[in-house]
């Protein structure tokens, strides 16, 4: 986000220290950041092509050569399979985190919150949480079946917790100093949370949302490497059935991609919330 | 340092209503100098106040009547209960026994009447100093009267031109100045500061001195000032309260009570040297049990 450049909030630093030796470097090469970081990438990159194409240590059922692997995604995207794979994870990815992350900021708002509501329900979501989450799948494909519904719930499932996670400790250690100090000028209730309570805790909350969002990511290869018709987790079985291991990379890298991707856009929105409330 | 001339104007007739219908209880209005604002300044009365943490008595028996204008110091050693008793007046903390009328009328739960400044500034992280002293004003304010009332607040305390900095932007000294402010900005009855200036450094905290007793000369609100400080305590207060055990007693009980309730004479500011002062602050030291003539 270069942008930072010439704003008015620049000379403003949200993490100290960490910011200006940054932005010194991208003053001294333009998007220098970016080229150092593309570094290891690109001679990765190098080195698949040579043990690929050149020398020929690896078999193209092993590990194809990358033109190989671009040439599978043009061949899927010319049938439109790869859009229609893409689509489906995504939306499962985006619906699942979304009523997990939703459940999660409620639930551990409400825990975070109020001492009754922690005391009456903190051992019960704790005895959920050591749950480990896939354990649930036999239970969903039982109960909800092999639809898409059992697949979001999962994904759900895996974004809930580091969601609830994050607000509820975070609520639970909001300085209580600060706390007091609100109610000591009149603050109570909803005003007092929107005050005081809310922003104190943004920080936190984002991260445990990028985590969320992780966890979905995982969850959804998970629901679809078990049960699934279509979709990125399903390419990937499909394409080991069938030997096509350029496929299989692709699937891998999209994989990379869309993760990658989404994560960046809720660090865009954390930054842009970082500047109002941290 | 601070010059507060015409600083106040503004919202001089807003409160020239609200005092004037106060005008039936013992509201003293600040003196009239430039048209400023005026403040009510309203009286404390503590009769048999006590507070106990489980089985721990912490105070007992504290019975005073603090005049409306008055400045109060209020000292002890640490933990006697200097906080304790500041935030039972303010409402904070409710668990005491005895009666605490403010004005005539019981202590509220976070009573409006008073305002706190505490001993750390308290502010919040992510807000312009502007909107941190926007914090303490009441809530009948509208959005512009607001706005004027802290300007006029933030120049008063030398803060005009750092209004928009977040809190870790400034100093220690400033970001106490800025926590003053917000304390004054609902215009209180009884003003709270537990050690304002503790964590200040020698220069910064004469400066602060001077300041509330600039602030205290314009708005003439009630002060009660927690503090460490024997030689601030003489230099602010019009009285000052020691906690401890009562010399008279034979046989204390358990917590704190009022050791010694003293009269500071002379106008303010006062002479550090005078020879009253010097035995004050002997009668003090000893009262804190530390041997005055090491000092
Ligand atoms: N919420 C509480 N629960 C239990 N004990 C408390 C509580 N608040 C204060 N105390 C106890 O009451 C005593 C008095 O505390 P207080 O904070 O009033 O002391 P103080 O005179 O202000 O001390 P200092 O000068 O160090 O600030 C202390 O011994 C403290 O441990
Ligand atoms: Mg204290």
């Amino acid at each position: 986000m270069t942008d930072t450049l010439d704003s008015p909030t620049a000379a403003q630093p949200a993490d100290g220290a960490a910011r200006p030796t940054e932005r010194r470097t991208r003053r001294g090469v333009p998007g220098g950041g970016l080229l150092i970081g593309a570094i290891v990438p690109v001679l990765l990159l190098g080195l698949w092509w040579l043990v690929t194409e050149v020398t020929g240590t690896f078999t193209a059922i092993q590990l194809p050569a990358p033109q190989a692997v671009l040439t599978a995604g043009i061949g899927l995207f010319e049938s439109g399979d790869l859009f229609e794979h893409v689509g489906i994870s995504l939306q499962r990815v985006l619906i699942g985190f979304g009523i997990g992350a939703a459940l999660g900021l409620a639930l551990g708002s409400l825990l975070g919150l109020s001492s009754i509501a922690d005391k009456l329900l903190n051992p019960t979501v704790g005895a959920f949480r050591a749950v480990p989450s896939l354990a649930w799948v036999p239970l969903l494909l039982l109960w909800v079946g092999i639809g898409e519904d059992s697949k979001v719930i999962l994904i759900a499932i895996g974004a809930f917790f580091p969601v609830f996670t994050a607000i509820h400790s975070a609520l639970r250690h909001v300085d209580a100093q600060l706390v007091e100090a609100g109610r000591a000028f009149g603050f109570h209730g909803i005003r007092l949370l929107g005050t005081v309570q809310l922003p104190a805790v943004v920080p936190s909350v984002f991260s445990g949302l990028r985590l969320g969002l992780a966890q979905a990511w995982l969850f959804l290869v998970a629901a679809e490497l078990l049960a699934a018709a279509e979709g990125l987790g399903f390419l990937l079985t499909e394409s080991q059935n069938n030997g096509r291991t350029d496929r299989l990379l692709l699937a891998i890298v999209l994989l990379a991609l869309l993760g990658k991707l989404t994560d960046t856009l809720l660090g865009v929105l954390e930054r842009k919330a970082l500047k109002t409330w941290a | 340092m601070i010059s507060p001339a015409s600083t106040l104007n503004g919202a001089a007739a807003a409160t020239a209503a609200s005092t004037a219908d106060a005008s039936n209880i013992s509201a003293v209005a600040a003196p009239e100098r430039g048209g400023r604002a005026q403040y009510t300044s309203l009286d404390v009365k503590l009769s048999g106040v006590g507070r106990a943490f489980g089985s721990r008595t912490v105070l007992r028996d504290v019975s005073l009547q603090i005049a409306p204008g008055e400045v109060l110091a209020i000292l002890g050693s640490s933990g006697c209960g200097k906080s304790t008793l500041l935030r039972a007046v303010g409402g904070l903390d409710t668990g005491n026994t005895g009666e605490i009328l403010i004005n005539g009328s019981p202590v509220q739960r976070y009573d409006e009447r008073t305002a706190v400044g505490f001993q750390e500034p308290r502010l919040l992280p992510w807000r312009s100093i502007h909107k941190n002293v926007s914090l303490g004003l009441p809530r009948t304010l509208s959005k512009s009267e607001g706005r004027e009332r802290v300007d006029e607040l933030l120049e008063l305390v030398g803060l005009h031109d750092r209004a928009s900095l977040r809190p870790r932007e400034i100093s220690g000294g400033m970001a106490q100045r800025a926590s003053l402010a917000r304390a004054l900005a609902r215009r209180p009855g009884v003003l709270l500061l537990d050690e304002p200036f503790g964590a200040l450094d020698a220069l910064t905290r004469l400066k602060m001195q001077d300041l509330l007793l600039d602030l205290h000369a314009q708005t003439g609100t009630t002060v009660l000032l927690v503090t460490h400080d024997v030689d601030e305590a003489l230099q602010l207060a019009d009285r000052v309260l020691l906690l401890g055990q009562d010399p008279e007693d034979p046989d204390p009980a358990e917590g704190a009570t009022i050791a010694r309730l003293l009269s500071v004479p002379g106008e303010r500011p006062r002479d550090r040297a005078s020879a009253e002062l010097a035995a004050l602050r002997g009668e003090l030291f000893s009262g804190l049990g530390v041997d005055s003539h090491s000092h």
